[in-house]
C-alpha cells in the first residue's frame, strides 16, 4: 500500500499564513480523489491544530502521511505545553489573548472541534517542553462511487 | 450533457502565446502548446476571466449574430438587468424597453420580473427550513461550474431553482404564445447577455434538460444600437414590470437583499468567490443562512460583456433605483410553481482527480511532489503551464515533459555555452567568492 508523506514548517512569527498548510493539504487530497467527508474532516482537525500552534506554541512542525485508508496528522511543537489537558479539551475554555479574540479566535472551540472531526486524537504534552498532537481519520473506501 | 460546448473562445490567429490568460484561469484551464494558448474544455467554466486579461483580444465569447432573428415570427427581448446600468444619466427604464422594439424585437420581457420571483420562491423555501445551510445562489452559471469542477461536495447546497433568465425566459414564451396565437417554436427568445458564461448555460443548461432560450447577444452588441434609437424617442411605452428587487440582481448583494434577511454573505470576484467556498467547505460559514456568489467583480455589471466599469454601472443603477418600486412580481398563492425547480442537480465532474483509485493517485502524487520539488518553483509560465506544481501534474499525466522547463534545459545541457543561450533572467548565478 502507498503512503504519501508531507512536511510543513509552521512559521509562528506570521500569523497572517497561518492556515496555509492545511489548504494545502486540501488541495492535495481532493486531487488524489479520497472520500469528500474524510477529506472535510482532516481540513478542519488540521486547521485548528495549525491554528493553535501559531497561536499557543509560536509555530512547529505538521507531518501528514496519507494512504488509502487512514490520514495521520502531527503536529510538534516547542511551545510552553498544555497544563490540564482535560480542562483544555473542555468547549469554551480559551487562554487566548484579547487581540487575538479580536481576530474571531479564542471561542475555546479548536481542540474539541478535533475531536469531534478526528477519528483518534493523542495528545502528548509537557509543560515548558511542547506539545505533540496526533491526529487519525479514517478513510471509507470511495472507490465505489461516481 | 456535453461539457465541452464553450463559449469562450480562442481566436488563433490573435493569440501571441503570452502567458497572461493561464495565470488568470481560476480552473487552470490554460496551456500555450507550439505559440498558441488552448483551453481544456472540460476544466472550463466559462467565466471569461481569460477574455477580461488578454492584451490581444484573442479570446471571446461565442455569440449569436443578429441574422437569427429572421428565423422566428416573433421575437422578444430579455434583457438582464446589468444593461440598465450601462446608460449614463438614464431615468426611464422604458427608454431602454422601448427601444428595444425599434431594432428589431416584438415584445421584451425584463429578466428582473423573473429575479423577483427567483427571490420570492428563495424567501419561501427559506422560511420553510428545508434546504441545506448556508444556501448557495445558482444565478451564476460560473459559479454552478466552478463548484461542479472544483467543489464538488458543495452540491447539496446549491439552491436548486431556475435561474432569473430561465425563469423569465419561461414565462415570455408562454406569454407571447398567449399574445400571439403562434406555434412556441415560432417565437425567438432571446437572452441580452451581460457574459459568456450565461450563453453557455443556453447551449449547456444547469439544473435543465432543455434551455428556455432561442440564444444571446451581448449587451455590448445591443448598446450601440439601442442608444442610436434612444437619443431620437418621443414617447415610450409603459413597458417596465418590475422594482428594486429584480433590478438590484444586477450587482453583488442585490439578490442577498431581496431575501430579507440578515445572515447572508454577497461575495463576488472569482479569487475571493474561491476563497468564500473554502470556508464553507470547511464549515466555517455553518451559521449563514445564505451565500450569494458572483464570478465577476461587482456582480453582474462586472460581466466581460458589459460596455461600462461595475462601480460606474452600480452608481447608474443607484440612481435608476430611486424611481422605482419595491417589487412588481410576486408568487401565485405563495407556492413556488413546479417548473421553477430544476429538473437535476448538478452533476460533479472529476476532472481534478489524479486517478480514478486512490491507490493510483497516490503513487502519481508521490512521482508529482518529487518533481515538483526538482523544478525552480518560479512559476514564470515559459513552460506553458500556470506553475511549476501545473507542470509537474501534467508530467505525471503523460501531458508534458520535465524538459519543458527552461532550468531543466539550462542543468542539463552541462556545456556552459549554453548559459549564453538561456534568457538572462534564467541563467545560473555567478558562484559566490568564498570569504574566509
Ligand atoms: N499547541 C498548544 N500549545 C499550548 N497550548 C495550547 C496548544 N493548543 C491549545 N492550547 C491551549 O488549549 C486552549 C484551548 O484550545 P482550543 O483550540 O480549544 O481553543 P482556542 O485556541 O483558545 O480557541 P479557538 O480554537 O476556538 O480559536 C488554548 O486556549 C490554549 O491554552
Ligand atoms: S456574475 Fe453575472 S455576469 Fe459574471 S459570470 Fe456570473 S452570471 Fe455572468
Ligand atoms: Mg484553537
Amino acid at each position: 500500500m502507498s503512503i504519501l508523506k508531507l512536511h510543513y514548517d509552521i512559521d509562528g512569527s506570521d500569523f497572517t499564513r497561518a492556515g496555509e498548510a492545511s489548504g494545502k493539504v486540501k488541495r492535495v487530497l481532493k486531487k488524489l480523489g479520497l472520500d469528500a467527508e474524510a477529506i472535510r474532516n482532516v481540513s478542519i482537525a488540521m486547521y485548528e491544530g495549525e491554528i493553535n500552534m501559531v497561536i499557543h506554541a509560536g509555530g512547529g512542525e505538521i507531518d501528514v502521511e496519507i494512504s488509502s485508508e487512514l490520514v495521520t496528522i502531527v503536529l510538534t511543537d516547542h511551545g510552553p505545553g498544555i497544563e490540564d489537558v482535560s480542562l483544555a479539551m473542555k468547549e469554551g475554555y480559551s487562554t487566548a489573548t484579547d487581540n487575538i479574540r479580536s481576530l474571531g479566535f479564542g471561542a475555546g472551540m479548536g481542540l474539541p472541534n478535533i475531536k469531534k472531526y478526528a477519528n483518534e486524537v493523542a495528545i502528548d504534552t509537557k509543560v515548558g517542553v511542547g506539545t505533540t498532537i496526533t491526529i487519525k481519520i479514517y478513510v471509507p473506501d470511495c472507490s465505489a462511487e461516481l | 450533457m456535453n461539457v465541452l460546448n464553450h463559449s469562450v473562445r480562442l481566436d488563433e490567429d490573435k493569440c501571441k502565446g503570452c502567458m497572461n490568460c493561464i495565470k488568470r484561469c481560476p480552473t487552470e484551464a490554460i496551456r500555450v502548446r507550439n505559440g498558441k494558448a488552448s483551453i481544456i474544455p472540460e476544466r472550463c467554466i466559462d467565466c471569461g476571466e481569460c477574455i477580461r486579461v488578454c492584451p490581444q483580444h484573442a479570446k471571446r465569447a461565442d455569440r449569436d449574430s443578429f441574422d437569427i432573428l429572421a428565423n422566428y415570427k416573433y421575437k422578444v427581448a430579455l434583457p438582464a438587468p446589468s444593461l440598465y446600468g450601462q446608460f449614463n444619466n438614464l431615468d426611464d427604464i422604458d427608454c431602454v424597453l422601448t427601444a428595444f422594439k425599434m431594432i428589431g424585437f416584438d415584445d421584451i420581457f425584463e429578466v428582473s420580473k423573473g429575479a423577483e420571483l427567483v427571490s420570492e420562491a428563495t424567501r419561501l423555501l427559506l422560511k420553510r427550513g428545508e434546504l441545506k445551510k448556508p444556501v448557495i445562489s445558482s444565478a451564476c452559471p460560473a459559479v454552478c461550474r466552478l463548484i461542479r469542477v472544483r467543489f464538488p461536495n458543495l452540491i447539496s447546497h446549491v439552491l436548486e431553482l431556475n435561474s432569473p433568465m430561465e425563469e423569465a425566459a419561461r414565462l415570455a414564451r408562454i406569454k407571447a404564445v398567449e399574445d400571439t396565437g403562434l406555434k412556441p417554436t415560432d417565437i425567438g427568445i432571446f437572452f441580452i447577455t451581460p457574459c459568456p458564461a450565461k450563453i453557455t448555460a443556453i447551449k449547456q443548461p444547469i439544473g435543465l434538460e432543455k434551455s428556455n432560450l432561442d440564444g444571446a447577444f451581448a449587451i455590448k452588441d445591443v448598446y450601440p444600437k439601442l442608444l442610436a434609437q434612444m437619443n431620437r424617442l418621443d414617447v415610450t411605452g409603459n413597458l417596465r414590470d418590475s422594482g428594486i428587487i429584480g433590478v438590484g440582481w444586477a450587482t453583488s448583494g442585490g439578490a442577498s437583499a431581496a431575501l430579507l434577511r440578515e445572515r447572508y454573505i454577497a461575495v463576488d470576484g472569482i479569487e475571493n468567490v474561491i476563497q468564500v467556498l473554502e470556508e464553507i467547505e470547511d464549515e466555517k460559514l455553518n451559521n449563514i443562512d445564505f451565500i450569494e456568489i458572483n464570478a465577476c467583480t461587482g456582480g453582474c455589471v462586472g460581466g466581460v460583456l458589459c460596455t461600462e466599469n461595475p462601480f460606474v454601472a452600480r452608481s447608474h443603477l443607484q440612481h435608476l433605483r430611486k424611481y422605482l418600486p419595491v417589487s412588481c412580481n410576486h408568487l401565485e398563492g405563495e407556492k413556488v410553481p413546479k417548473a421553477m425547480n430544476w429538473d437535476t442537480s448538478l452533476k460533479a465532474i472529476s476532472v481534478l482527480k489524479l486517478a480514478d483509485n486512490v491507490e493510483d493517485a497516490l503513487d502519481l502524487m508521490k512521482e508529482l511532489n518529487t518533481i515538483a520539488e526538482r523544478l525552480p518553483g518560479l512559476d514564470c509560465g515559459t513552460c506553458g503551464a500556470p506553475s511549476c506544481r501545473a507542470l509537474a501534474e501534467d508530467i505525471v499525466r503523460g501531458l508534458a515533459l520535465e524538459s519543458d522547463c527552461v532550468f531543466y534545459m539550462r542543468d542539463a545541457q552541462g556545456n556552459p555555452s549554453f548559459q549564453g543561450l538561456v534568457p538572462p533572467p534564467f541563467r545560473k548565478p555567478p558562484k559566490k567568492e568564498e570569504t574566509p
